[in-house]
């Protein structure tokens, strides 16, 4: 048989693999359809919905502070985060200000959420990548967080901390100590992340280069948070609307240039300083004062829209709330950053390798019920 | 009789023999001892390659800030028999449209061509099973066997996934094959003999072949490491079955016992690897400085395991703490760097031999 006959006889044909729902870097319930040719990848189109909770639905039947409780369960890795936004856009619509300390506290918790999430990504990032001992070394980590948490919010991932006006109760006793703990800790602890992960010559070669996304591209699909930050998007909603205490702190925004899954990463990386700067600038002087404003039993909110976005440890969280004046919202609307960052993943995914993917998946920390809600 | 005796030192194997030979006739008693041999090699394999799945637990375990496996016996040393009991007594399941044959004959393929490389090691002077005198050649082509199994695997699950392991095995098993053998056939050139015993031997007077071969030794010792961990299909050359992008790659679709077989024969490979490369660099069975040489009674298979151990430990090591290769790094690495890297090594050697350059 000669070699025209031959390649005539032999085809080859792209065919597609189901990623998920049950995959381990899905990290949940998401199904990512390849279209694969050989182990390029030429497609991929994500299915949506194997854990949609309907929470928007429910918002409008429940009250507003039981919307609260709803947005735990959405980025469950953010939850005080998610509290905090739902309780800043009801305290806009009631026209609240709440106290310096309650600001604080949010803030401090807010960013303490950060580095555990941080912290869960870096190990993730790593098992994914095959180096499996990172995870390790985050849950370690991530367990002095939790532990904060529980003895002050009496939860270690749906926190549920915050009442629209202020939070449910005031901090523990052991709160400031147990943090100053942790962060005099934790700033040893980055440094053996590094060692074990960032200055591997093998982790380089995964990722430099690795699913470039242009700032063009970042904006132009609505990407947001470390993800767009690496592309060189400045978006970072604490500094260019500052919500909290964060108009009172001193910190940098972490921007790189270079857009690939190298330069989310360091983000990221980076973020842990900023992160610990900003505790450390807040958590020794606490001001004194109420943890909540007096709110009615049952909020109404006046008729009209309400919008607030917050930055969540993977971009920019928005909560639309539309009230006709009744005890429940008419419409609510989150914004997640999840969704938007996952839209632009086949396009930065094409004529890339399924290793390729599964790094520039795991760079960009995706949380499934974030995007489903 | 002769031969028996030699490749069985123990009293308590020798009264064997002896009764053996008492009850039967010659030919009979001697066909009955190689199939009493084979049987205890099995199973002294099957239990090894357990207690290395422990290791590499418990390995783990350290390094990843955990106690590991501490239930099932005391620090868990029943734990595998526990594990290996479960996979026993499972059901093999399968997914329809499956080529039974292939898939049912893919396991052996993988375990048996572990299996027989044990054959030939020299683990001390008297206990060897089967010495031949092209020992080195012998390993090489059986532990060339073991990836026909996992494309058999592969090929005939039924499964996408396991089709791009079975895939990316054979690409990586067929390139690092050759820095295997290059970097053994280095060491080779250093003693001139194939047989494993005879390799063992020469290094008795000058020191190890490590230091025997200067810089050369050290570059083929540190290539046969790379190559000998890609082979084996580990860490950071998992790619085979790279839980994060394929699910479990070729065994995906195997279960119970079948599955067991991929498992064991991953840690009997390792076994293997390690112990080629005591033989070749670290002196076998032979004590460091000979300071055990005057003492008769010493089991020299003590040094043995102690020199296996300890390279078992690298490549745990290895699995621990390296991120995964991406597939194309993966032949870059050897087709690019390893390989001239590795023929460069070859003239070196060559030429310090010829110039008798060795100490």
């Amino acid at each position: 048989m000669t070699d025209q006959q031959l390649k005539n006889k032999i085809k080859t044909e792209e065919y597609f693999i189901n990623m998920g729902p049950q995959h381990p870097a899905a990290h949940g319930v998401l199904r990512l359809i390849l279209t694969i040719d050989g182990e390029i990848i030429k497609n991929v189109e994500p299915d949506l919905g194997y854990i949609h909770r309907s929470i928007e639905k429910m918002c409008e039947r429940d009250s507003y502070q039981q919307i609260v409780h709803l947005t735990d369960r959405m980025d469950y890795l953010s939850s005080h985060i998610n509290n905090v936004a739902v309780c800043l856009a009801v305290e806009k619509g009631l026209e609240i200000e709440v106290s310096d300390r309650v600001k604080v506290i949010r803030t401090i918790i807010d960013e303490l959420t950060r580095i555990a999430s941080h912290c869960l990504w870096w190990g993730v990032m790593g098992m994914d990548l095959g180096a499996l001992t990172s995870y390790f070394y985050a849950f370690r980590d991530r367990e002095m967080i939790n532990d904060i948490f529980e003895e002050t919010c009496g939860a270690r991932l749906t926190m549920n901390y915050n009442v629209p006006g202020g939070l449910m109760f005031d901090i523990h006793p052991n709160f400031v100590k147990r943090t100053k703990d942790f962060i005099a800790e934790f700033k040893t602890k980055i440094p053996e992340y590094n060692l074990l992960l960032t200055d591997n010559v093998i982790f380089h070669k995964r990722t430099k280069g690795v699913g470039i996304l242009t700032r063009e591209d970042a904006i132009s699909f609505g990407v947001s948070g470390p993800t767009a930050r690496g592309s060189g998007f400045s978006s970072d909603v604490r500094k260019h609307h500052p919500y909290n205490a964060y108009d009172r702190v001193d910190f940098k925004e972490i921007l790189f240039t270079e857009g690939d899954t190298f330069a989310r990463y360091q983000v990221r990386m980076m973020e842990l300083w900023e992160s610990i700067s900003i505790i450390e600038q807040l958590i020794d002087n606490i001001p004194e004062g109420e943890t909540k404003a007096a709110t009615k039993a049952v909020i109404k909110l006046p008729k009209g829209e309400f919008y607030q976005r917050v930055e969540t440890a993977r971009g920019e969280l928005g909560v639309y709330i539309n009230s006709t004046g009744n005890k429940n919202p008419y419409r609510v609307k989150f914004r997640s950053p999840g969704f938007s960052n996952l839209s632009v993943l086949n396009h930065i995914s094409k004529d890339v390798k399924i290793a390729d993917l599964v790094a520039t998946m795991a760079s960009f920390d995706f949380v499934i019920p974030d995007i489903d809600r | 009789m002769n031969f028996i005796q030699m490749i069985i030192p123990l009293n308590i194997t020798k009264t064997i023999s002896d009764w053996i030979y008492s009850i039967m006739p010659e030919t009979a008693a001697s066909y009955t001892i190689m199939v009493v041999i084979a049987v205890a090699y099995l199973l002294l394999f099957a239990v090894a390659g357990l207690y290395l799945v422990l290791l590499e637990r418990k390995v783990a375990a350290w390094f990843q800030l955990r106690i590991g496996p501490n239930r099932v016996g005391p620090w868990g040393l029943l734990q595998t028999m526990a594990d290996a009991l479960k996979l026993v007594s499972k059901e093999l399941t399968s997914t329809i449209k499956i080529d039974k044959f292939l898939y049912n004959l893919a396991p052996y393929f993988v375990i048996v061509a572990a299996l027989m490389a044990m054959a030939v090691f020299p683990f001390s002077k008297q206990f060897q099973a089967f010495d031949i005198n092209i020992g080195v050649f012998f390993l090489i082509a059986i532990s060339s066997i073991g990836v026909i199994g996992i494309l058999l695997a592969g090929w005939s699950s039924n499964n996408k996934y396991a089709l791009i392991g079975a895939m990316r095995s054979g690409l990586q098993t067929i390139s690092y094959e050759l820095s295997v053998g290059l970097s053994i056939l280095t060491m080779v050139l250093l003693t001139g003999s194939l047989q494993l015993s005879e390799i063992v031997e020469a290094q008795r007077t000058g020191g190890w072949l490590i230091l025997q071969g200067h810089i050369p030794s050290v570059i083929a010792f540190m290539i046969f490491m790379i190559a000998g961990t890609a082979e084996t299909n580990r860490a950071p050359f998992d790619l085979v079955e790279a839980e994060s992008e394929l699910g479990a790659g070729f065994h995906t679709e195997y279960s119970g016992m079948k599955f067991a077989y991929f498992f064991l024969a991953e840690f009997i490979n390792m076994f293997i690897i390690a112990s080629i490369a005591v033989v070749l660099f670290f002196g076998g069975w032979l004590s460091p400085f000979g300071i055990t040489d005057n003492i008769t009674w010493f089991p020299e298979v003590i040094w043995f395991i102690i020199k296996v151990a300890g390279l078992i430990f690298l490549m745990m090591w290895f699995r621990w703490t390296f991120p995964r290769l991406r597939v194309d790094q993966l032949l870059t690495l050897e087709w690019k760097y390893l390989l001239p890297l590795n023929l460069m090594n070859l003239m070196l050697m060559a030429i310090i031999i010829w110039l008798n350059w060795t100490i």
